[in-house]
């Protein structure tokens, strides 16, 4: 991007002025890009608001946000966000509970127990796991989960909440893994030699020092895990059984906020009650995972600030 | 064989990093109750010689050992010998002050706990703190965090928790280089007065330092153990000329 230094010092000034403009456009440009994407989330939500603020002025907030029934097509139509919004927290939480501590023990195995050789092969592959499309998860959940679950388990159907949680967590492990084990890895060696050189095992150093130290990104790592799974709608969609009812307990089919918005959208006559009620599911979500995100971006930066 | 009088026998001690040879040959004998100093150029082994007697060197991929160091006449190289239970007999100031981010109390109390001690903390803690003359200053707010200490105070501290831990031996990798000439000076007065309780070992690059602090001395050149012998001796009339060289300051 520099001039050649030769021509600099031929049309010394010149080429000065051409050099700032040339500085200050990239600048500009670079900070466009920035403030673009602070753009586009405004303009996403304002989007979503619109067509889905409409929904209130026919059918009450409350009843949205406390209605324990979803009938969009019935004669009137209910759009009680409840079962869909417990079908989502069941299956998020159902995964968390598998994925966490399967993924903080992996993390911790590769940064502090596997041999350096071990862990340069295995981090690569953690984070090809990530590369996986849902809908190949959703294709092994359906065939290989589901009827295995069913048998196990007794079910009248294997599309489960659980078989649902079990697919996601496959997919919030290798933000899980791979941001802890960065955390875990960034303890300084200092306080590990320390605690092993006072005579602690290697199992009290990692317990006592490691992970309290690590901590705070870890918990980063699993609210990231989380903002995926939430977010996510093709495997839940395939696997979950997508009934619309409030779960009593995670051998039930269920059916995420995602999913119904997914399954719905294309049924639906634009501008009409279940197009706005389908909106507002949308708006919810999104309010759902910044919440989720922004939690994380605020571990996350203390995070940061400690280890300075 | 003078190993009776030995609490350290190191004994044609070899020490590779990969194909690299750390340390060649070292044979000496450290003395109870005295503080014995190593110094030398840097990468001349005298670091890595330190961590050979608590196995620290156990955390570095790829590295290999022969010879015999025997402490308190066990060898620790030895395949019974338990690694947690050789730290707590040895223990170890770093470096670079290292208190772990806990309060003050909590820091002088991990050994212990991490033994499974729950009773008689308390007393322990000031014991200890007093030994290392930290206790006056940090009495009042042992809760407080330990990295809200100065630099001098935080290698003060994890001297007391290296204390805690009831070691017979102090290893010591160059505890003085990150702090003011004040602190250092307090350190070293510590040292003296630990003496009577502990042995000593101590590596630094100051040879001041070790003129004033040390019983003995060594001096390391390329991972060899050049000479080794009473301090006022190797400060004033070496028997090597390399050793003359380095501490007159022709090279280092």
């Amino acid at each position: 991007m520099m001039p050649r230094s030769g021509k600099r010092r031929q049309f010394k000034g010149r080429h000065k002025l051409t050099e700032r403009w040339f500085e200050w456009i990239i600048e500009r440009i670079i900070q466009a890009s920035g403030l673009l994407t602070i753009v586009f989330i405004m303009l996403i939500f304002a989007f979503l608001l619109k067509n889905s603020l409409p929904l209130f002025k026919i059918y009450p907030l409350k009843a949205f946000l406390i209605g324990r029934d979803w009938y969009p097509i019935s004669a009137p139509a209910r759009f009680g966000l409840v079962p869909l919004l417990a079908g989502s927290l069941m299956v998020t939480l159902g995964s968390v509970i598998i994925a966490v501590p399967l993924g903080v023990a992996a993390a911790i195995y590769l940064a502090e127990v596997a041999r350096p050789s071990i862990r340069e092969a295995i981090k690569p592959v953690v984070e090809m796991l990530a590369a996986i499309p849902s809908v190949v998860l959703g294709f092994i959940g359906l065939l290989v989960l589901a009827p295995y679950i069913k048998n196990l388990l007794d079910l009248p159907t294997g599309l489960t909440a659980m078989t649902g949680s079990i697919m996601l967590a496959f997919m919030a492990l290798p933000t899980i893994i791979s941001i802890s084990e960065d955390a875990v890895s960034s303890v300084p060696r200092d306080y590990r030699e320390a605690s092993l050189a006072l005579g602690a095992t290697r199992w009290q150093t990692i317990s006592r020092i490691m992970i309290p130290v690590a901590l705070s990104g870890i918990t980063a790592a699993v609210m990231l895990g989380i903002g995926r799974v939430i977010g996510e709608t093709m495997t839940v969609l395939m696997v979950t059984g997508n009934a619309a009812l409030i779960p009593h307990s995670i051998t039930q089919p269920v059916r995420t906020m995602t999913a119904t918005i997914a399954a719905e959208m294309g049924e639906t006559v634009q501008y009409s009650e279940h197009y706005y009620a389908l909106f507002s599911i949308g708006a919810m979500l999104f309010v759902l995972t910044f919440a989720v995100n922004f939690t994380a971006e605020i571990v996350l930066h203390r995070f940061r600030g400690i280890r300075r | 064989m003078e190993t009776a009088a030995c609490i350290i026998d190191v004994n044609k001690l070899n020490f590779y990093y990969g194909k690299f040879q750390a340390l060649k040959d070292i044979t000496l004998c450290l003395k109870p109750h005295k503080i014995t100093a190593f110094i030398g150029p840097s990468g001349c082994g005298k670091s890595t010689f330190l961590r050979t007697l608590n196995r620290m060197n156990d955390l570095i991929a790829g590295v290999r050992i022969n010879g015999k160091v025997l402490i308190d006449g066990r060898n620790i190289y030895a395949p019974d010998m338990d690694v947690v239970e050789l730290r707590r007999r040895v223990g170890m100031v770093f470096q670079r002050p290292n208190p772990f981010p806990m309060s003050i109390y909590d820091n002088v109390t991990y050994a212990p706990r991490m033994k499974g001690q729950s009773r008689g903390l308390d007393d322990l803690v000031e014991r200890t703190l007093v030994r290392a003359a930290l206790w006056d200053e940090v009495k009042d707010k042992l809760k407080v965090s330990a990295l809200s200490l100065s630099g001098g105070q935080q290698q003060r501290l994890c001297i007391a928790r290296a204390l805690a831990a009831d070691p017979g031996i102090l290893l010591m990798d160059e505890p003085c280089s990150s702090l003011d000439p004040v602190s250092t000076l307090r350190i070293e007065e510590l040292m003296q007065d630990l003496k009577s309780e502990y042995t000593i070992i101590i590596v630094t690059h100051n040879m001041q330092q070790a003129a004033r602090v040390a019983d003995y001395t060594g001096f390391f050149l390329s991972g060899e153990l050049i000479e080794f012998g009473d301090s006022n001796k190797i400060f004033t009339k070496p028997d090597d000329k390399r050793t003359e060289g380095y501490i007159t300051g022709r090279f280092g």
